[in-house]
């Protein structure tokens, strides 16, 4: 996604003087496509995140649209006061562009991991928060969302070469994108980590259990009536998110259902431990709090067969 | 709407009677800015009108001062007698700290050291642009004790933003002590030019010399610029003067009263 968003925005840039990228020292071997081709429009501020949103926010106002890069927690969570104060209390077109989301930085540790970004930023009034699940998405939310009059954040992987099957690389601003088909219960995720949730539904597929997969990638506009009408038709949906589970696309698909109040069971699979020192590989870390595919599947056929009988037997 | 040109005294007359009426605090802070705003509003600033895209900019970065700003923006007939007469009422875009929802403020502050990182961006934002526009940032003393703010200032240093000015309210006071107490700044002027930014150091009240020394910045090229302007908290009010308390209290009926005679405002 990282460099297919650098490489979508330089060709934005062509046509759009406005745009500016700044990073925060970060990007090598990945802001080049910008980079090379508009260096005077190019800013490599240091390590200092705050000052980055700081200055975005000043060269908005006077008309640009800056765009600010980093690892996902320095492009969020570090500088969050400052988004707040700048661009979401002034509503200016400041894009904040964190890379790396969850645990995609794995060994690196717990201070490179981005697993409370998505629930702080979807928590802010009017920043749109975009959150694509591949490369080919990256590009059409990137080219939907660039020049919004109000400010926005990307929450982007790493990973530019793995595509999500039925995705097609759609999406569409306050709507979300359903890659498969199901009736027996639904998997409703965000980001890189989909791809675990579309193997979950092909090994449940195999036990005979028709498993659906939406994906969000909008908030901020965010879907409500997808999401209602995929909650009012199964009766279980588990959300998996390479974030913590209190703030992210859990805590969304339950606000969903509690105001709407559908009876739709929901279990809410991410990052839950506290990290306590431990790193490791993206795929450790994620297996290590159940979001493999193999334990997707697992929790899902567990919950799905301690349903009660009338339900399983109605559908 | 009034529109002549802003005074000191106007300005104080402004600051004593607003937060009387509207009962709050920041007093002190208020009145120890009062000359710099008057002389960046009477003189300095090039604003044809709020919101005119090629106007200075001013960042009002320690937004616990802003009734001083609001009584420049109501003296130069850009606020209604109505608007400043909301003042801290419910509704109203004049509140304690300034939002840029109101004309005139061109940024929202109140968290301190945000508003220097702002004015920076502005400022690049004027080069990139190829205009002459300049951009001024009014931090307090105690802002400097927040990280952010160097980065700021390194950030500007580094780019060379002949045309950003910051003015340092020195008035040596913070919410609970006296700056060298809580966290010594000293030496402050030294400081900021060890980060290579053209300092001056000047008299926050004299507003003949601040005009005169921001006439002569070199705002086209070279180095960021900043004032180290040596101010008295609570200037012009005896009782408050240099005094830790008027950072937060509201004015009696007797204390202001006494304010009043002071100043030589009608209560």
């Amino acid at each position: 996604m990282r460099d297919t968003f650098a490489r979508t925005l330089a060709e934005l840039a062509e046509h759009d003087p406005r745009i500016l990228l700044l990073t925060g020292d970060l990007g090598f071997m990945a802001l080049e496509p910008f980079s090379t081709k508009f260096p005077e429009r190019f800013f490599n501020v240091g390590v200092a995140e705050q000052n980055m949103v700081g200055v975005a926010t000043g060269l908005a106002e006077a008309g640009f649209i800056p765009f600010v890069y980093s690892i996902v927690t320095f492009a969020s969570v570090r500088p969050y006061e400052f988004i707040r104060n700048g661009p979401v209390l002034h509503r200016f077109p400041v894009r904040i562009v964190g890379v790396g989301a969850g645990v995609e930085y794995g060994s690196n540790g717990p201070s490179h991991y981005g697993v409370e970004d998505l629930g702080l930023m979807r928590m802010q009034p009017g920043l749109t928060v975009v959150a694509p699940a591949d490369s080919q998405q990256t590009r059409t939310a990137l080219c939907a969302t660039w020049d919004l009059p109000g400010p926005v954040y990307y929450r982007l992987g790493k990973d530019d070469k793995t595509i999500v099957p039925g995705l097609d690389g759609r999406f569409e601003l306050g709507r979300a994108q359903m890659i498969r088909e199901g009736i027996d219960l639904a998997f409703i995720t965000t980001g890189s980590i989909t791809n675990q949730a579309v193997a979950a539904a092909n090994q449940l597929a195999q036990d005979g259990i028709s498993a659906a997969v939406m994906v969000v990638a909008s908030f901020n506009p965010s879907p409500n009536n997808d999401l209602i009408e995929l909650l009012g038709r199964v009766p279980l949906v588990l959300t998996v998110e390479a974030h913590y589970t209190v703030g992210g696309i859990g805590s969304y698909v339950s606000e969903v259902a509690t105001e709407n109040g559908l009876p739709c069971r929901i279990i809410r699979c991410g990052i839950q431990e506290p990290f306590a020192g431990i790193s490791g590989s993206t795929r450790y870390i994620e297996q290590r709090n159940g979001l493999s595919a193999e334990a997707l599947a697992h929790t899902a056929r567990h919950a799905f067969h301690s349903l009660p009988t009338p339900i399983r037997e109605s559908l | 709407m009034n529109s002549s040109a802003p005074t000191p005294q106007a300005v104080r007359a402004i600051i004593l009677q607003q937060s009387k009426r509207a009962n709050v605090g920041h007093i002190g802070s208020a009145l120890s800015v009062a000359d710099i705003v008057t002389t960046l509003y009477g003189s300095v600033l090039n604003i044809p009108r709020p919101r005119e895209p090629d106007r200075d900019r001013f960042v009002l970065s320690k937004g616990h001062a802003a009734l001083a700003l609001y009584a420049v923006l109501y003296l130069k007939g850009w606020i209604s007698p109505e608007q400043l007469n909301s003042y801290c009422t419910d509704g109203t875009l004049l509140g304690v700290h300034p939002e840029h929802a109101l004309p005139g403020v061109d940024f929202s502050t109140g968290s301190l050291g945000q508003g220097l990182s702002m004015g920076a961006g502005a400022a690049l934002a004027a080069r990139l642009q190829g205009s002459t526009r300049r951009v001024f940032a009014l931090v307090s003393d105690a802002e400097c004790n927040e990280g952010s703010l160097w980065e700021a200032v390194m950030f500007a240093a580094q780019n060379q933003l002949a045309n950003l000015i910051a003015i340092v309210d020195v008035n040596g006071q913070q919410a609970l002590g006296y700056t060298h107490q809580v966290m010594d700044l000293a030496p402050l002027a030294d400081k900021w030019r060890s980060f290579r930014w053209d300092v001056h150091e000047v008299n926050g009240h004299d507003i003949v010399a601040m005009s005169q020394c921001i006439a002569e910045l070199n705002t086209a090229n070279g180095a960021p610029h900043v004032l180290i302007a040596r101010t008295t908290f609570g200037k012009g009010v005896s009782f408050m003067e240099s005094q830790i308390k008027w950072h937060y209290l509201p004015m009696s009926d007797a204390e202001y009263a006494t304010a009043c005679s002071e100043n030589g405002v009608t209560p």
